[in-house]
């Protein structure tokens, strides 16, 4: 089968789930979807089942962290549909503080070292997941290291700093 | 495999017995953990720990220009690195919008298929190793030192090559580089072919290898495996075949599909890419023939860091060479996910750039990750001996797993 045009892949959804589900932008190509939390199990149970769209690859699930804005912390999915070669990326911002979000096993089981990947650097909880610990890092870390906050090198170093190298 | 196994201590009743292998146990190739319950040799449930190696990759590359990243990602997959660092190099293009010249992706389908050759003989010769039959790596490890040759002429290192620049290669494959690539050309086929009629019928490997581990297709769905391991298991998912970067889609080549995802199907597997592979850089080597061959590098010196010679007598290449260095060169602000077919699977990188001389953030969708995890829950109720084969033929390297 052929790819699916991003334009009718947004249709689909925009059918579906209306203004619960918003165009970010297509960069490369590639859909850009933004959704909230509640939505996030729904939406991504449509776009596996849906017998049209067949995303039933999840490639990977990570998280970014923008500290300026209101919602800081991103959770990103990318999924793949290997019959249609047709890929789309999904992305929910959670409040710092509040950053909880149903856990994807549910649908994948290979999600479960993803989502816990992604609660060790930012902290993200992943309500219901069977095993959410710690997978890189030490058990007893306290930071959540990928957050911009966390210094790359100690901070009390004073031969090297970042703004000589422009960050 | 819904309910994954959780370490408990040893109840003084029970027959069952605690065994750790690793962190650092000769049978697992590398610092991998795993806590199992034994009942007998039988494994009843199994935890893995990872993490012994984990270096802050992604957390380094927010701080690195695009060209310091490119030693992060050798150190990923170090049996195969030429294509990590190509695909980072891909990546980079693509958020630049920059296209390659036809001879540069053909030179750089040369130098994947060898790192895949490399990462395949290492893996599949170790395999033959754990079952008792040391002959077949040795054969094959001959030519691996032979492909680390051709790295060498290519870019000077062989382990962990960062080889080529943003835009091609920092200088033209030289004679010497090409005559072993024939010579490679003419003596890998027979050892190849040896090694298979040592093992493709040989009854003491078959018995130790056939169903055991079996993966459906649709648990390897589940769990996201890529690579030889979904292929073996009967998903022929091939990222040089449906996404085709650096010019797959000119070559003509198979993509080796398995029937019952065991270590057997595996083996067989690697071995018949292995036989594509030689098929590509054939191809490959023809294309070249009919490109002008002065071309090793897109014209973009924006990006692509001049000859020293030339930063030393050319005021333009110092300019450039300082901008380029200093991350002086304004990027697009967006983000690209691109990924490439590795040695294990699909490689990811999805980058986030704000502009700025590094990455905003940068993720490597690492296969040996994805497809390690399943290893725990499949282990239950597999012997001992066989976890230990399921190992080595999962292909999973420390570096890449723990990033």
């Amino acid at each position: 089968m052929a790819t699916i045009p991003n334009e009718e892949l947004l249709k689909r959804i925009d059918e579906k789930f209306g203004e619960q589900v918003t165009l970010v932008g297509e960069p490369y190509g590639l859909l850009t979807v933004e959704t909230s939390r509640e939505q996030i199990i729904d939406l991504l149970t449509f776009l596996k089942t849906d017998g049209a769209l067949r995303f039933i690859f999840l490639t990977d699930i990570t998280g970014i962290h923008y500290p300026e804005q209101e919602k800081q912390i991103g959770i990103v999915y990318h999924l793949h549909s290997l019959t249609t070669n047709t890929r789309i990326r999904i992305k929910v911002f959670l409040v710092d503080g509040d950053v909880h979000i149903p856990t994807a096993t549910v649908l994948w089981e290979g999600a479960n070292w993803m989502e816990r990947e992604t609660y060790d650097f930012f902290g993200v909880i992943f309500d219901g997941h069977p095993d959410l610990r710690r997978i890189l890092n030490v058990d007893d870390m306290t930071a959540f290291p990928m957050r911009k906050e966390f210094p790359l090198e100690d901070p009390n170093r004073v031969d090297k700093k970042d703004y000589f190298f422009g960050r | 495999m819904q309910n994954h196994p959780v370490y408990t201590d040893n109840d003084p009743q029970s027959e069952l017995s605690t065994l750790n292998l690793g962190p650092t146990h000769p049978a697992t190739h590398g610092v991998f953990q795993n806590v199992l319950q034994l009942d007998g040799e039988r494994i009843v449930s199994g935890v893995s720990t990872i993490g012994y190696i984990h270096r802050a990759f992604e957390k380094i590359a927010e701080h690195r220009p695009f060209y310091q990243i490119t030693p992060l990602t050798d150190r990923l997959n170090y049996c195969s690195s030429p294509i990590n660092n190509m695909g980072w190099h891909m990546t980079v293009e693509k958020l630049l919008g920059i296209t390659t010249p036809k001879r540069v992706d053909y030179l750089r389908v040369i130098v994947m298929e060898l790192a895949r050759i490399a990462d395949h003989i290492v893996c599949n010769g170790v395999l033959g190793v754990d079952t008792g039959a040391f002959t077949g790596f040795l054969y094959m490890m001959e030519f691996r030192e032979a492909i680390y040759e051709i790295y060498e002429e290519v870019c000077g290192s062989r382990l962990t090559t960062n080889i080529g620049r943003i835009g091609g290669f920092e200088r033209n494959f030289n004679t010497i580089a090409f005559a072993k690539l024939r010579k490679f050309l003419v003596d890998f086929p027979k050892t190849l072919k040896e090694f298979e009629s040592l093992f493709n019928r040989n009854r003491i490997f078959v018995d130790r290898t056939k169903d055991v581990a079996a993966v459906t297709a649709e648990d390897a769905l589940a769990y996201s495996w890529t690579g030889p391991l979904l292929r073996a298991a009967g998903v022929d998912y091939d990222v040089r075949a449906m996404n085709p970067y650096s010019s797959y889609e000119d070559f003509e080549f198979e993509v080796p599909v398995g029937t019952n995802g065991d270590v057997y199907s595996r083996f067989l597997v690697r071995n018949e890419e292995m036989w594509q592979s030689l098929r590509l850089i054939e191809q490959a080597l023809a294309k070249l023939e009919k490109e002008p061959s002065d071309i090793f590098h897109a014209d973009v010196p924006e990006f692509y860091l001049p000859p020293k010679e030339e930063v030393y007598n050319n005021m333009e290449a110092l300019i450039y060479h300082f901008k380029i260095v200093m991350g002086e060169i304004p990027t697009p602000n967006t983000e690209v996910y691109h990924s490439v077919e590795g040695a294990n699977g699909e490689l990811g990188f999805y980058l986030v750039n704000d502009g700025g001389r590094s990455p905003y953030r940068l993720h490597f969708r690492r296969p040996s990750f994805i497809n390690y995890q399943m290893y725990a829950p499949m282990s239950r109720g597999m012997l001992l001996s066989d976890a230990i084969i399921n190992m080595s033929s999962l292909n999973v390297i420390a570096g890449e797993l723990d990033a």
